[in-house]
This record gives C-alpha cells, sequence and structure tokens, in this order.
C-alpha cells in the first residue's frame, strides 16, 4: 500500500501538470488487435482485419461488398466495375465494364491497363511490379483464375482454368493499387507502403510502422455516398487486450476491437457502448472422415450435436455468442431448410448412441485437438471444455490435446491423416464462411484433401462434389443461391461438423461514436461514422 | 591499461559468435512456422513451399546460420518476414524507443536504489533500516506487469491524468522530450524502475554497512576525518560492486522489458519482441535478440573497464 500511494502522489503531482489536451472532433481512434499495422500496400495481410482497415478503406476492388446494412449478410456489389457477366458462348470467360471517371489519390486515371497491371503484381512472378507479399495474399484468393486481358480501356476479360460462376466472390478480395504511384515511389513497395495510392474512400496519410496510421478522407471518391464524414481515421495497433481496455477508458481511443470480455460489465457500466452483430464466422469442431474415426458415423454425429447446450454456452460466454443452427449463421440467404435441426436434446443424442452401439457402459472414446487461443478461436478453452462436459453426458468422452495455434493451423494444413495430427478425429476451429469456396468448397470437395487444399477431415461424397460443381456452373446469382442453400442443406443435414457456436464481433466505443453500421461482415464501413462533442 | 582492454575486446569477439549461435539456434528451436505471419491459413502447400523458397528457409540450418552470420557481419540483419522492413530499421527504431524508456527508468531506479541503500545501510537495524529495506523487498518482489496495470487502472483509467499506452500523441516520431511526449514516459518508466530500485537498494545496503565495520573506516574516524569524508571513502569502495551491478540492471533495462513495453504498448525492443514471437518472425527475432546480446557484451566489458579504472587490483588479478 505505502508504495501505492507514493506512486498516487508522484503522479497526481505530475499528471496536474501535464494533463493534455482532449481530442480533435471529428477525429475516429481504434485499438486494433493487430500487432502492427497492416499491410498498406493493397492487398492486406493481418487476414480479416487488415483487410478491414486498409485494405477496403483505401482501396477498392472490381466487385466491393455491400457494409451498408447491419440487418442482413453482406452481398457483392458493384465497385470498380460496374457491371459482370459470363460470355454465354464460352462460360470461362467474364467480361468486365469498369467504371468511368475513377482516379487514384495520387490523380492517375484507373483503367483496363491499372486492373491488368494489379493481376500481374500478383500472378505473374517475372512482371516488374510482382509483390511476394501481396501475391501471398491475394494469389490464393482467385485459383480460378488462368489469364486476363484488357479488351478496351474500360474493359477487361478474365478467363478462369474451368468455368466458375464463384469468380465474382474471388475477385472481391483482389485491391486495385496504383501503377503510377508505385513508378513514382521508384518501383519500391517498400516505399509504397508509406505512400500507399488506392481508389478507395480514405487516403493513407501517415505511417509509423507498428504505432498508428492516420487516414483521411477521399473526397474524390467515387461513391458519394461514401466518402468519410470523419476528418480523420486513426489507427493503433494494441494487441494486449486489457491495453486496449485502458486505452479506451483514458480516452485514448474511441473504439477498440475485441474487448477484453471480462470487461465488459465495467466498460458498460462506465458508459461505454458494445456494438455486436452476426459475422460469417463459425466456432466448430471439424470431425475427421478417416478410416477409423467414429464420426464416420452419422448417428455419432447427431448425436454430438444434440448434446451441446448451446444456450448455456451462450449464456457463460456473457450472451457474446450466437448458438449455431447449422453451419452458416442463422438467417443466411444460404441457410436453407435443413430437415436435421440443430438443437439441445440430450435423450435423442442419447438414442442415437444407443442405436449406434454406444452408452453410458460403452462410451465414444475420441481425441480432439484444441488451442489456448487464437484469432477467432473466442474463449476456447473454457468453451471446448464446455462441449467436453455435454458431451460426456450423452456418452461421448473426449480426450483434448492443447497445441499452440499456430501448430494448430500447421496440423489444420496437413489433414487429418498426417503424424501430426497425433491420432486426433477432430479439431476446435473457427472459420471465416464468407463466400462459396471459405464457407463450404474448401471444406469438403474431394480433391481439396490434404495436401492439395484444407479438406482437413478428408470428407468425400460424389453428390456433395456434384452440387460444388453447380455452384461453378450457375451463373445466375439467384439460381446460384438456391443451389448453396442445398449444400448447407446437405451440411446441416449430414452433420458434418460440430455446430456450435458463432462469434458477434464484439467491439466497444465510446459514447460519442455516432452513425456506424456493423455490417454481418468481416470488413466493415467507416464513411458513415461521426464524432459528437 | 591498454593491454587490458585490447584483451577485454579479444574475449568479447568469441563470446558474440557464441551469443549469435546461440540465438540463431533457439529461435528456429521454438514451434510454428514463420510464414503463417504471412501466408493466409489456407495457403496450397505448393504456395508454402515457393515462400519458403524465398525467404530461404528450405535450406539447411548450417547453411541458414552461415547465410544469416555473414550478412550480419556486413552490417546486414536481414528483412522481416511478416513486414517486408529491414530488421536493421526495426531494431533501430526500437531500440531509441527502448533507449529513452531506459534511461528515465534508470535515473529514477538508480537513484532511488542507491539513496534507499545508503540510508539502510547507515542505519542499520532502525526504523529507517526496516523501511528503506521493505521497499528494496517490494521492488524485488512485486511482478512488475501487475504494478503497471495498477498503475494504469489508477492514473489512466480511473483518474484519467496520464496516457495508458504509447510513446507520444503522434507515435514515437519526431519523440522530443516536451511535457506532451514526457506523460507518456510517467508510467511505464516508474513500473520500470521498480526492479532496479530494489536490487540496487539491497546491494548497497550490503555494501555500506560490510565497508562501515572494516577496520580501515575505523582508522579514519580514528584519525579524526570528517564523517563526509569517510563517507567519500565508502562510496569509492562500494563503487565497483554497485557499478557491476548497475551494469547488469542497464543492460536488462536497454534491453527493454517484454511485459511492460506490451502493458503500455511502448514500441521498444520488448514490443518489438513481443510481435515477433507470436509472429514467428525469425529474422525480426534473432536480429532482436542478437541485438539486445551484444548490448549485453558491450556493456559488460564498459563495466570491466570502469571497475579496473577505479580498482586497478581487478586489472593485476
Amino acid at each position: 500500500m505505502s508504495i501505492t500511494h507514493r506512486s498516487l502522489s508522484v503522479a497526481a503531482a505530475l499528471g496536474l501538470c501535464l494533463a493534455g489536451p482532449a481530442a480533435a472532433q471529428g477525429v475516429l481512434r481504434i485499438g486494433m488487435t493487430a500487432s502492427d499495422i497492416p499491410l498498406t500496400t493493397g492487398q492486406a495481410d493481418n487476414g480479416g482485419e487488415g483487410m478491414r482497415f486498409t485494405g477496403y478503406t483505401a482501396y477498392d476492388a472490381l466487385i466491393n461488398w455491400d457494409l451498408s446494412r447491419s440487418d442482413r449478410a453482406s452481398e457483392l456489389t458493384p465497385g470498380l466495375a460496374t457491371t459482370w457477366k459470363a460470355d454465354p458462348n464460352d462460360t470461362k470467360k467474364w467480361i468486365f465494364t469498369l467504371r468511368e471517371g475513377v482516379t487514384f489519390h495520387d490523380g492517375s486515371p484507373f483503367n483496363a491497363d491499372a486492373v491488368v497491371w494489379n493481376f500481374d503484381k500478383l500472378l505473374k512472378n517475372d512482371a516488374p511490379q510482382f509483390d511476394p507479399r501481396q501475391s501471398a495474399q491475394g494469389r490464393i484468393r482467385i485459383p480460378s483464375v488462368a489469364s486476363y486481358r484488357a479488351v478496351d480501356p474500360m474493359t477487361i476479360e478474365i478467363t478462369t482454368k474451368t468455368p466458375d460462376a464463384t469468380l465474382p466472390f474471388q475477385i472481391a478480395w483482389i485491391l486495385m493499387s496504383s501503377p503510377a504511384n508505385w513508378e513514382k515511389q521508384g518501383r519500391s513497395w517498400d516505399a509504397v507502403a508509406k505512400a500507399p495510392s488506392g481508389t478507395g474512400p480514405w487516403k493513407i496519410a501517415a505511417f509509423v510502422p507498428r504505432e498508428r496510421a492516420e487516414l483521411v478522407p477521399n473526397t474524390a471518391y467515387w461513391d458519394k455516398g461514401r466518402v468519410p464524414k470523419l476528418d480523420k481515421l486513426v489507427l493503433v495497433p494494441l494487441p494486449e487486450a486489457n491495453a486496449r481496455v485502458a486505452a479506451l477508458r483514458s480516452g485514448q481511443v474511441d473504439w477498440i476491437e475485441a474487448p477484453a470480455p471480462d470487461a465488459l460489465p465495467s466498460l458498460k457500466s462506465a458508459g461505454f457502448k458494445l456494438v455486436t452483430n452476426l459475422y460469417p464466422h463459425n466456432w466448430t469442431w471439424h470431425l475427421s472422415r478417416t478410416e477409423t474415426s467414429p464420426w464416420n458415423d452419422i448417428r455419432i454425429r447427431k448425436a454430438a450435436n444434440l448434446a451441446v447446450d448451446r444456450e448455456g454456452l451462450k449464456e457463460f460466454l456473457g450472451g457474446l455468442a450466437v448458438p449455431a443452427e447449422g453451419f452458416m449463421t442463422p438467417g443466411h440467404p444460404w441457410f436453407g431448410t435443413p430437415t436435421f435441426k440443430v438443437k439441445y436434446d440430450p435423450e435423442a443424442a442419447k438414442a442415437l448412441l444407443k442405436e449406434a452401439g454406444y452408452g453410458p457402459q460403452k462410451p465414444v472414446s475420441t481425441k480432439i485437438l484444441i488451442s489456448a487461443s487464437g484469432s477467432g478461436q473466442m474463449q476456447p478453452l473454457p468453451m471446448n471444455e464446455f462441449v467436453q462436459q455435454s458431451l460426456a453426458e450423452v456418452g461421448i468422452k473426449v480426450d483434448f490435446e492443447v497445441v499452440e495455434w499456430n501448430t494448430l493451423i500447421n496440423i489444420w494444413r496437413a489433414g487429418a491423416k498426417s503424424d501430426m495430427a497425433r491420432g486426433a478425429t477432430g479439431m476446435n476451429y473457427s472459420y471465416l464462411i464468407q463466400d462459396p469456396f471459405t464457407a463450404f468448397i474448401r471444406h469438403a470437395q474431394c480433391n481439396l484433401a490434404a495436401p492439395n487444399g484444407t479438406n482437413w477431415g478428408y470428407y468425400c461424397d460424389p453428390a456433395m462434389d456434384k452440387l460444388f460443381d453447380e455452384i461453378r456452373s450457375t451463373f445466375d446469382p439467384e439460381a446460384q443461391k438456391t443451389v448453396l442453400r442445398k449444400v448447407h442443406e446437405k451440411f446441416v443435414d449430414d452433420a458434418l461438423f460440430l455446430m456450435v457456436t458463432h462469434d458477434v464481433n464484439p467491439r466497444a466505443m465510446s459514447p460519442k461514436v455516432k452513425g456506424f453500421v456493423q455490417a454481418q461482415s468481416w470488413f466493415q464501413n467507416f464513411s458513415s461514422i461521426t464524432m459528437d462533442k | 591499461m591498454l593491454t587490458f582492454v585490447l584483451k577485454r575486446i579479444a574475449y568479447a569477439a568469441p563470446v558474440a559468435l557464441g551469443v549469435s549461435l546461440v540465438c540463431f539456434l533457439l529461435v528456429h528451436l521454438a514451434p510454428g512456422d514463420p510464414l503463417s505471419a504471412i501466408l493466409p491459413v489456407d495457403a496450397t502447400a505448393e504456395m508454402q513451399a515457393q515462400m519458403r523458397a524465398a525467404y530461404g528457409l528450405d535450406k539447411p540450418l548450417p547453411v541458414q546460420y552461415g547465410l544469416w552470420l555473414w550478412k550480419v557481419l556486413q552490417g546486414d540483419l536481414g528483412t522481416s518476414i511478416a513486414t517486408g522492413r529491414p530488421v536493421l530499421s526495426e531494431v533501430g527504431r526500437a531500440v531509441s524507443n527502448s533507449l529513452i524508456l531506459a534511461s528515465v527508468a534508470t535515473l529514477i531506479g538508480f537513484t532511488f536504489g542507491t539513496f534507499f541503500g545508503f540510508v539502510a545501510g547507515y542505519a542499520q537495524d532502525s526504523w529507517l533500516d526496516r523501511a528503506a529495506s521493505a521497499i528494496a523487498v517490494f521492488g524485488v518482489s512485486v511482478p512488475h506487469y501487475w504494478l503497471g496495470i495498477v498503475l494504469v487502472i489508477i492514473f489512466s483509467a480511473t483518474l484519467g491524468w496520464l496516457p495508458p499506452t504509447g510513446a507520444g500523441p503522434q507515435g514515437s516520431g519526431n519523440w522530443w522530450p516536451d511535457a506532451e511526449h514526457l506523460r507518456y514516459l510517467v508510467l511505464p518508466a516508474i513500473t520500470m524502475s521498480v526492479i532496479p530500485m530494489g536490487v540496487i537498494s539491497r546491494t548497497v545496503r550490503a555494501l555500506v554497512g560490510d565497508i562501515l565495520h572494516q577496520d580501515f573506516v575505523q582508522a579514519l574516524r580514528a584519525k579524526g576525518l570528517s564523517e563526509f569524508g569517510v563517507f567519500k571513502h565508502v562510496v569509492k569502495n562500494a563503487a565497483p560492486t554497485a557499478i557491476a551491478i548497475m551494469g547488469l540492471q542497464l543492460g536488462y533495462l536497454l534491453g527493454g522489458s517484454i511485459l511492460i513495453e506490451t502493458v503500455f504498448a511502448w514500441p521498444g525492443t520488448g514490443f518489438l519482441l513481443n510481435a515477433a514471437i507470436f509472429q514467428r518472425d525469425l529474422p525480426l527475432l534473432q536480429g532482436t535478440i542478437l541485438v539486445l546480446a551484444m548490448f549485453f557484451v558491450t556493456l559488460n566489458l564498459l563495466v570491466d573497464v570502469v571497475q579496473t579504472a577505479l580498482d586497478p587490483r581487478i586489472q593485476r588479478a
């Protein structure tokens, strides 16, 4: 206590004479979870957070995500392309008509040559502007692209390897950097990182590595409805959760991503707003379908799905979760009407297990890989223990092998048959489920089992592959949604995963922050925000 | 003296080489894939292999070490995998920030530590000794990250007097010791100074107590030397050991503190190491550790030289 009083006196004296001015009006300061400013050259790193803050703010894709609404899942919307369609005579060929009159922040025009230059930046290893760092982020997102060319100054033709109607979702990942700025910066991407130029609603005006980035409005933005209202947006990397909370409480930032869960009651009682919404995130157990896995029996998979008390888990998480009703979030346009209802029904679970030859005297025994922390993993240790307890109550005995998050990712890439999987028959993993590929195809297409892809569990069902082919060959977006619903219905009806919960992307902010609409997306629109005095 | 200094420098060279080898091997022993920082989680095996080759991570470890050492000898610490920026510039910026923080923490810790140590040493077994020793024990034993969090709760979150994170209103760029920047220093510097204050206080107390009981002090007093004159002799006799301890403590402080710099988001070497560890950024990790280790080697060298200058018996030994 003596030290505390002494420190109090010293700091009190210092505080009285050194107290600083309040932040300027119209400036929004955000504490990110990243430990560095995400890559600013176009194709951002640091996952969804990177694309959110330095990707879709300063840059546009040919096709953007509509982030204007909070009451429905975000959908694709025209970006730097006004229209796009597959050639009916050769569905491998897509024509994109580009938006007229768009300029990069440096004043250079956006046109078809710039699009080709940007694809070369990611895909053409011998191109002068090829950037391994951006390529590492972007190339994986456009696996279907075989070639591309400028048809005329405002038209692009993209050819896919096989007919693929999911191309628009892939193209929405690819952000356009300014070729002229790259030349101006001495053809150096390191120099571009300090003085980037895109076409987005925000310009990156200042950048101190690992400390802050300042974005100012691009008043010449082509979409007048998305010209930012703020004077400035400041991004501050604050990887430590308690440091973020302290920064918010002291007024050093106005908004923090992912506040520490145990700080939420005190933040709310101190008048801070907690903003949440559904978004395409899934906290699940990915089940192995290798030969010896007990999960090959659909009755056991269904029993596990009926055994988890998801409402109890939500309560345990302070309400910051949405209980899973399927693989996609409830109400999602691709949800469909599965016949198997994902709910808490332990008696039905026990009956299924009994039918499968298991019971209290002969429980299903299996091992699951989990991590102690990780991006999107929420609170994996207590959550997994909760699920473990639920399963034990119906006769599924689960042992955990806890591995470090990075190791879990490597095991996920290596596949369930790999020695790295240590004989586990499942793993707890959090998924971005934003487009047909990330939501469904990568998990369940036969030829994407490791090492060719991330079908970790080696699930293979020709009927599912046929549906995936149908997604790729259905070029009418509404008809494609119908196929996607069928896929999701099969995911749920076959209980391919242990579907547990969805995160709600919590962020805490000062009551001064007005006009934010939290889209059901990993990305967000900051243009509508204002700051109260 | 010159021969002694040259000999010490010659001894430092193999130590530096050993340090480089150990820090290289240590970071490669840690689990995790450095490419995970830059590759999307669903990157294909082909892409991973391409990136591994691009960063030279597909080569055998001895070859990687040889190439890295060769670059280091030319003053190139490589490029950060996670950021693509030169490690030297990353470490340089972080070191300068840690130096600012360490300087202030040193000033606070050494001043108060020496003061409390002398007070306790001169007034052994009195209430003053007990009070000074209690402060020293608190300094040594309190978890400093906890103290940091408590200070943030009181002075930032509750009272709103001082900023809890960062190095300045615009970051550490253009750092200048004006009031606006110094506000950001107060909490981390106080937190950081607590351990050296405790260690130095205890060391000085023991030294002073021991010296005051030695015969030569009694002889000085018997000769009628003033108490201040005796004090000067005590200081001179306590200095070599105290300086050795201060040198070590200075090394720890200059190395930054992962916990303190993370709690306060102070962009120094500790913050950098934390980021490098979590991102498995091997070039950044080994570059930072190497620079910090070289600090220790250099500081030890300097301390040896200063000790010898103060006490020539050390040179003879």
